[in-house]
């Protein structure tokens, strides 16, 4: 059987910036077969540079990409793109302003051949907190922000600097799980949301304007022991880490997976279960890795 | 110019300077006028026609919340508590116990062809079983063959077999979410609650949206409801109106024997400038049997469901406050846009806090875009209370009361969701009339029965199921509710100048009944026998009405 499709949920209140973000993954998405569902083509809408036909609710979009508007009925657009073939290798939902994304990752679960990788969520630095304490939507803003395992602090250019220190503290406090990443128009890593680019030498556009390696440090570790795989996972989430990935050998001898993001972490059975070294990819902010206690954990964790 | 003249027992026009009379002159599907035949017969020749002289006439019924699902429902086998009429005519009677609705859906296993067709069923509500949950144990006793299920009279939950679990996969453990139960053995109890949980298992019922949205068959079903009802006008609130579907509608509504004039509303979903420019676009199209460019939203979910959004204090067993179906700001622009498009907005509020939320937005749109006679419309809008009334009338809003809720659950609204006080106040006919909003009554067809008469007898009685009366103050007479489920409704949809009362230069549209509803007693009124109707002067008899 292939290995489920990881499905990113992009969450966030009205005007946060999710098609703004989906639009900038789809143009720098360094040559990755992703599939989108909008809950619309709304009035911010997919980029015209990047729309190849369009028939009905699918778009087909340049490089072998979809974008599927799915209204009320998210099981069946899901369902489509499990039909696609080639498949998708990664999916990319943009739910409404005001759907909780915890319900929606419920929903993925129902379908076989998901995997929720993570719920991203957006909110715009310059009102959130206004909106979190409103009368109507305030509640349901709070409850976005609590179950999001990254947080994109985005339009943070509108904001005057001394204002973001304070922000990202309530921040902390407003989306306890979730690792906060402040950004302008969106403009994310993708390798944060994809992992690294399929082939290593994936041709990278001309004149992309985000470079993770600017931005973000990263931690690559060969180790041949195997390890207590929910240890690791447990002692990493508890790390500043913005995302992780490894296959490497369990403690009862079996080849496992293992995908963190933000404190949400998923082990697997290895699909090919070869004896090979472990591996295991940490990502974190810049200056926010810590590689010495990453690699003590590895060694502590080792049976 | 062929003029005819129907006289009849007596003829309730609503329109108060002529509010009784003996005859009606009809002449091109409209009104020419009515009173005594020698008034009429100053109109030149006409032909008499007798077949409503023993009949009373009311004019054309006007369901002002039902959706085209009912037509779509009847395909499948009524597992209802109440009795219920289908398009045909035939009585289902209710099923009172769960071993019943079993027996009832055993026995329409005779009529399919093998052992493994799906067999549905629709209207099952174990409120009426001390809510003893049906488990796919129970169903298993129908077939272990064959997919079998049955949706709940709210649409919000089905109940299935193993077989059906099976056939999506699902009769395994470690499915996690909260619309799909487990049971002790860890695997799914039969029960799928909310549209994510509730869809595959739907379409193995051959119950897929695209059925539900209705098709031709179902519209004309539908109408023959409508017929049986007394009703003339009726709407579809609401559905996406892709072009295929508004295609199919002009085409069948337009046939000469097509009883019903349909007002199908456009979901807005999201993204107000492209749903109100299609809104726009689809008004254009419309025809006199098939009337479009009105716009639906949903602000909130239900209350029975625990989905509606209150106002302090919340549910009364303290269950969390509900959800919000469409952004506050994107409801906001949509009344916006529609007020200068000088498009028709009709909004479903269940909770008194989606109809506060409104209520803003509305007079903050109305600042930017001042429009005299609107009209935008609260639909439900069960648990307002007097204040929001009185801004209500201030805005220039009309409501649609969803009169039969309180007959089906009035008793559950006592016990568990709103409480006994403001279960008293819920779809405040009374309140309506007093502040001065123009109100209409509804069904919301198929989840309770589309029959304006008992609609109307709800709003008189506020009787629960239980036999309670829920709500003494909020009791209004026959006139009005009479008035409610004609002119009323008519009002709602910006139609009164066309339909509602019977007068010169309005359509020739009649509810035709062997009774007088302002004789019999008023506990009589739901069961008033209806006769037929007439509609843009063809006269439908029900009981020669196709069978589909």
């Amino acid at each position: 059987m292939a290995s489920p499709i990881p499905v990113t949920l992009i969450g966030g209140y009205l005007g946060a910036g999710k098609t703004t973000l989906v639009n900038h993954l789809l143009r720098e998405r360094e040559g990755r077969r992703i599939a989108v569902l909008v809950n619309d083509f709304g009035e911010l809408p997919i980029d015209d540079a990047l729309i190849e036909s369009r028939d009905g609710t699918l778009l087909q979009l340049a490089g072998g990409c979809v974008c599927c508007s799915f209204g009320h009925d998210l099981m069946a657009a899901l369902q489509q793109m499990l039909a696609l073939q080639p498949r998708p290798e990664h999916i990319l939902i943009e739910t409404s302003g005001v759907a909780l994304p915890g319900a929606v990752a419920r929903t993925l679960g129902l379908l076989a051949g998901l995997r929720l990788d993570a719920v991203l969520v957006l909110a715009d630095a310059e009102t959130v907190r206004e909106r979190a304490a409103d009368r109507y939507v305030g509640e349901l803003v709070r409850e976005q922000l609590q179950q999001a395992d990254l947080l994109l602090l985005n339009k943070t250019d509108l904001l005057p600097e001394a204002a973001l220190a304070p922000l990202r503290d309530w921040c902390a406090t407003a989306a306890p799980r979730a690792r906060v990443i402040a950004t302008q128009q969106a403009r994310l890593a993708p390798a944060l949301l994809f992992g690294e680019p399929a082939g290593a030498a994936a041709p990278r556009r001309a004149g992309a304007m985000i470079d993770a390696r600017a931005l973000f440090d990263s931690l690559s570790l060969e180790f041949e022991h195997a390890v207590d795989l929910q240890a690791l996972a447990e002692a990493l989430a508890a790390l500043p880490l913005l995302r992780a990935k490894g296959l490497m050998r369990d403690r009862d001898g079996r080849m496992r997976s293992l995908q963190l993001v933000g404190t949400r972490r998923a082990l697997a059975e290895a699909a090919h279960a070869a004896a090979q070294p472990g591996r295991l990819v940490c990502i974190a902010l810049r200056g926010e890795l810590p590689a010495e206690r990453i690699r003590a954990l590895v060694a502590r964790c080792a049976c | 110019m062929k003029t005819t003249i129907f006289p009849a027992r007596k003829i309730i026009t609503m329109n108060p300077a002529r509010p009784l009379a003996t005859h009606v002159a009809v002449r091109d599907g409209r009104i020419l006028g009515v009173g005594a035949l020698d008034e009429l017969a100053g109109w030149g020749p006409y032909t008499l026609d007798d077949r409503l002289a023993a009949k009373v006439l009311m004019p054309g019924l006007v369901e002002g919340h039902s959706h085209l699902m009912e037509g779509a429902f009847w395909r499948f086998v009524y597992c209802g508590f109440f009795d219920r009429r289908d398009p045909d005519g035939t009585l289902w009677p209710g099923a009172k116990s769960l071993d019943a609705v079993l027996q009832r859906l055993s026995d329409a296993q005779a009529a399919l062809p093998d052992a493994t067709t799906p067999l549905a069923g629709w209207g099952f509500d174990p409120i009426y079983f001390d809510n003893r949950r049906c488990t796919r144990e129970d169903l298993d006793r129908v077939s272990t063959t064959r997919p079998v299920g049955m949706v709940h009279a709210s649409v919000h939950i089905i109940n299935c077999n193993s077989a059906a679990l099976a056939a999506i996969g699902w009769l395994r453990t470690g499915i996690d979410h909260p619309g799909v139960p487990l049971g002790a053995d860890g695997l799914p109890t039969g029960e799928l609650k909310g549209p994510e949980a509730m869809m595959q298992v739907a379409a193995v019922l051959g119950m897929d949206r695209a059925v539900l949205a209705g098709d031709d068959a179902a519209l004309r079903a539908f109408s023959r409801l409508c017929v049986r009802a007394g009703v003339t006008t009726a709407t579809d609130l609401a559905s996406p109106l892709p072009d295929a579907a508004v295609d199919m509608m002009l085409k069948v509504t337009a046939g000469d024997d097509f009883p019903t004039r349909i007002v199908p509303l456009l979901r807005l979903l999201g993204a107000p400038v492209e749903g109100v420019e299609r809104a726009a676009a689809l008004r254009e199209r419309s025809s006199d049997r098939l009337r479009l460019g009105r716009i639906k939203m949903v602000a909130d979910g239900s209350i029975q469901g625990f989905s509606a959004r209150l106002r302090w204090p919340g549910y009364y067993n303290g269950a969390p406050n509900g959800l919000w179906y469409m952004a506050p700001e994107q409801m906001g622009q949509a009344l916006g846009l529609a007020l200068q498009h000088g498009l028709q907005v009709h909004t479903h509020t269940n909770g008194d806090e989606a109809t506060e939320l409104l209520l803003e937005l509305m007079e903050q749109a109305l600042r930017e875009h001042p429009t005299p006679d609107h009209r935008f419309t609260l639909q439900h809008c069960q648990l307002a209370d007097a204040a929001q009334y009185r801004r209500m009338k201030a805005l220039g809003m009309c409501v649609n009361l969803f009169a039969n809720h309180h007959f089906y659950w009035g008793d559950e609204h006592l016990r568990l969701t709103v409480g006994p006080e403001r279960a008293t106040r819920m779809n405040a006919c009374a309140t309506a009339l007093a502040a001065g909003v123009p109100f209409a009554i509804h069904s919301d067809a198929p989840i309770t029965p589309l029959a304006p008469l008992f609609t109307a007898w709800c709003a008189v009685h506020r009787l629960t199921a239980s036999g309670r009366t829920l709500g003494e103050h909020e009791r209004i007479g026959v006139a009005d509710a009479l008035r409610a489920i004609t002119l009323g409704a008519a009002w709602t949809l910006k139609l009164d100048a066309e339909i509602g009362s019977i007068e010169c230069g309005k359509r020739a549209d009649f509810c035709v009944l062997d009774d007088d509803p302002l004789a019999v007693p008023n506990m009589a009124l739901k069961d008033l026998p209806v006769w037929g109707v007439v509609q843009d002067g063809r006269v439908f008899a029900a009981a020669d009405l196709p069978t589909g």
